[in-house]
């Protein structure tokens, strides 16, 4: 090791990896994973959802974890957005293609993507 | 991508639980469920809890499952790891109270983790010890390239004495003041040591450290090293720490490799390298001139004092010596600043202190709280208090060099001058909790045969001193004691403590002179009344039927192991004292409470 900076980089890197055992960030994406879930294809809306929030760099602010049937089958994969203060937000009829759209617009931005919410979604 | 990180602890604790096993088998479920790229395994260092081991902590959500089997993992993989439903028989009670959506208590807000601060254990269960670039992702290594890049080796030494960070291997030493002893005493050749020679009965602090983080021994002896202007350091571990040699070898290779060992570090012009020496399990060598004795390669025996080691060390030359847990706290002293260490504790005591606690306690397990606490919050709230309905008698602070706090002491803040004052030391930080059923007498008798065993004999009154206060107490406890003997006693402890060459022998009177101060009752007991109030010692007890409560169902008579008992069915049951050998297994078997110990 020959220079602060050199540490300091391994240091940023890991900072991240190690960020997923600080618990749950302000912001928490959760994925309903039961048999419902998985059989509409939540798996890959889950994966999309961890790399896209790695890729970001928002891995210590922001959560991604799974849970077990809400209720409403028929929309799944279904998607809840907890935030602190804040209603939560479910996105429903998941798909991996709109997490994108989600995590520019809503988790970075703010703005729930109105148009895949439970209410909008047919 | 990696989505969660389940975290096995791998201390020495869970590792006898079966903690390796766990990993193995939990590896191949995720295989077989297709997981391994999403889900990584961590093995760590102790949690702390390890009455409840083997643990394991899944995040990010922070589940805590305790007494996991094989046979729960396939259950963990499925329900938790793929559908996200948490496994609730297996999560540890205190952390399970639902919130709205789901969550649960977070770990740090249960009993056992709220009143503790995690200073020389904030990467103990957190980090993989084997991993360099993880304890890096915790600021690891920071601290040395700050002192190399940023600060002279007075001021690093100025940082330590404002601290107030004293030694934590239990002579509470300030360790700045240490570090500016060797730095006036003049040498081109001076060494850093670490004591890692941890020999109290029932203390685990250093090895759980050694095992969970010991890249921040490591950052802190070459620290210490530019402060001194040292360039070789030595740790001495104990051989019968395997993990903890296992995890050291490893993690020196790593800085090596990374150049944070070795010539040159950070382009600063300092030198500095470490090397390992395996201690042969003699407690003596926990002494700190006998350790540096064994180091040089000669039988570990003390040597006297002065010439102090930061004058007159290892090799003859200028030598600092600390202990790991010391060592722990002191990247981050340098991190943090002096004064953010110094807000923490007492007037005299700063910073935190690592306990094991053991003995008649919930849970037992390693726990490290700001100085000042109160033994009161440590017995009843983080260690969950006497278990089985006991009462509370004493708690035995710094093994066979320390002494018992009474109940009516439960309430004295910790701190080191705080328990010097009530007769006992904050020793390494072995905490060992006694209800009513311990005898005060056996106690003193079993730190005393302790010392008998690992005084090295160099010195007379440590070699022959401790020999006869160990026969006086089997005397007392066989029943042949007198009101002389406990005077005796009590000149003898007096002039073994004067007299001895090391701490060994200085401080092995503790364990009786506090026993004697708070529960000279006890001994009196044994003495007048031939009689052992907790019923432990086995020649002064006797079991006796109660003629009234016997129904004469023979339950003790059958379980009895030498015949001592006799009687027919519906007829009252007698002892026979001379045959009786004390097992007490009549009593456990009596459901009429009709056999009473005297």
């Amino acid at each position: 090791m020959k220079t602060l900076a050199e540490l300091v980089e391994i240091r940023d890197r890991m900072k991240e990896k190690v960020a997923l055992r600080e618990g749950l960030g302000d912001k928490r994406i959760v994925v309903g994973m039961a048999t419902c879930g998985i059989a509409a294809g939540a798996r890959p809306v889950l994966n999309t959802f961890v790399s896209a929030i790695n890729e970001s760099g928002l891995s210590g602010t922001v959560s991604v974890t799974q849970t077990g049937c809400i209720g409403i089958c028929q929309y799944e994969p279904v998607v809840e957005v907890f935030e602190k203060g804040k209603d939560k937000v479910t996105y429903v009829k998941m798909t991996a293609d709109k997490v994108a759209r989600i995590v520019e617009e809503h988790i970075k931005g703010g703005k729930p993507v109105k148009e895949f919410t439970i209410g909008e979604v047919k | 991508m990696i989505r969660s990180h389940i975290l096995i602890c791998g201390g020495t604790g869970c590792t006898s639980s079966g903690s390796l096993a766990i990993k193995d088998a939990l590896a191949l479920e995720l295989k077989a469920k297709g997981l391994e790229d999403e889900i990584k395994i961590v093995m760590t260092g102790c949690f702390g809890l390890c009455a409840l081991g083997p643990i394991i902590i899944v995040y990010p959500d922070g589940t805590f499952y305790s007494r996991v089997t094989v046979s729960d993992l396939s259950e963990i993989v499925e329900e938790h790891l793929l559908k996200g439903r948490i496994v609730k028989r297996l999560v540890y009670n205190d952390t399970v109270e639902e919130v709205d959506d789901g969550t649960h208590v977070s770990l740090n807000d249960t009993v056992f983790y709220k009143k503790q601060k995690r200073v020389a254990l904030r990467n103990c269960g957190y980090i993989n010890p084997e991993s360099i670039e993880e304890y890096i992702g915790m600021d690891g290594y920071m601290a040395l390239g700050k002192v190399l890049t940023e600060m002279s080796p007075a001021q690093v030494i100025q940082v330590m004495k404002d601290s107030g960070l004293r030694g934590r291997g239990g002579g509470g030493f300030p360790t700045g003041m240490k570090w500016d002893f060797a730095v006036k005493s003049v040498s081109d050749k001076k060494y850093v040591v670490c004591n890692a020679d941890e020999g109290d009965p029932g203390a685990f602090m250093d090895r759980s450290i050694l095992e969970g983080d010991p890249h921040a021994v490591i950052e802190a002896m070459a620290i210490a090293g530019y402060a001194i202007g040292a360039d070789e350091g030595y740790i001495y571990v104990r051989a019968e720490y395997p993990i903890a040699i296992k995890r050291l070898t490893i993690a020196i290779a790593q800085a090596r490799e990374m150049g944070l060992l070795g010539e040159d570090i950070f382009s600063s012009g300092f030198n500095f390298d470490i090397q390992l020496r395996f201690g042969a399990g003699a407690f003596v060598c926990g002494e700190e001139t006998a350790l540096l004795t064994s180091i040089e390669g000669n039988r570990g025996e003390p040597r006297p004092r002065p010439p102090f080691p930061a004058v007159k060390g290892l090799f003859g030359q200028p030598t600092i010596i600390n202990n790991v847990e010391t060592y722990a706290n002191i990247p981050q002293i340098i991190l943090k600043g002096a004064s953010w260490f110094a807000s923490m504790g007492t007037e005299k005591s700063k910073g935190t202190k690592v306990f094991a606690l053991g003995g008649k306690i919930t849970h037992t397990g390693l726990v490290e709280i700001p100085m000042g606490t109160t033994l009161r919050e440590i017995v009843e709230e983080i260690g969950g208090g006497v278990p089985n309905g006991k009462k509370f008698k004493a708690a035995q602070t710094g093994g066979p060099s320390g002494g018992c706090i009474p109940a009516s002491n439960i309430d004295t803040p910790i701190d080191y001058d705080n328990l010097l004052a009530i007769g006992s030391m904050m020793g390494s930080g072995g905490l060992i909790v006694l209800d009513e059923d311990n005898c005060m007498v056996d106690i003193a008798k079993f730190f005393l045969e302790f010392t008998v065993d690992e005084s090295c004999g160099k010195c007379t009154p440590c070699r022959i001193g401790t020999r006869r206060m160990l026969e006086i107490l089997e005397k007392i406890t066989n029943g042949n004691g007198t009101l002389e003997d406990l005077d005796k006693l009590e000149e003898l402890a007096h002039h073994i403590r004067a007299t001895s060459l090391c701490g060994l022998g200085q401080t092995s009177p503790n364990p009786i002179l506090s026993t004697l101060r708070y529960f000279r009752d006890e001994y009196i007991a044994h003495v007048v009344e031939k009689r052992c109030p907790a019923g432990v010692c086995k020649n002064l007890v006797s079991y006796e039927v109660v003629p009234e409560n016997c129904k004469g169902c023979t339950a003790c008579k059958r379980a009895c192991p030498v015949n001592a008992i006799s009687g027919e069915v519906k007829q009252v049951h007698i002892i026979d004292k001379v045959k009786c050998i004390k097992c007490g297994v009549c009593v456990t078997k009596c459901k009429f409470n009709a056999i009473i110990r005297k």
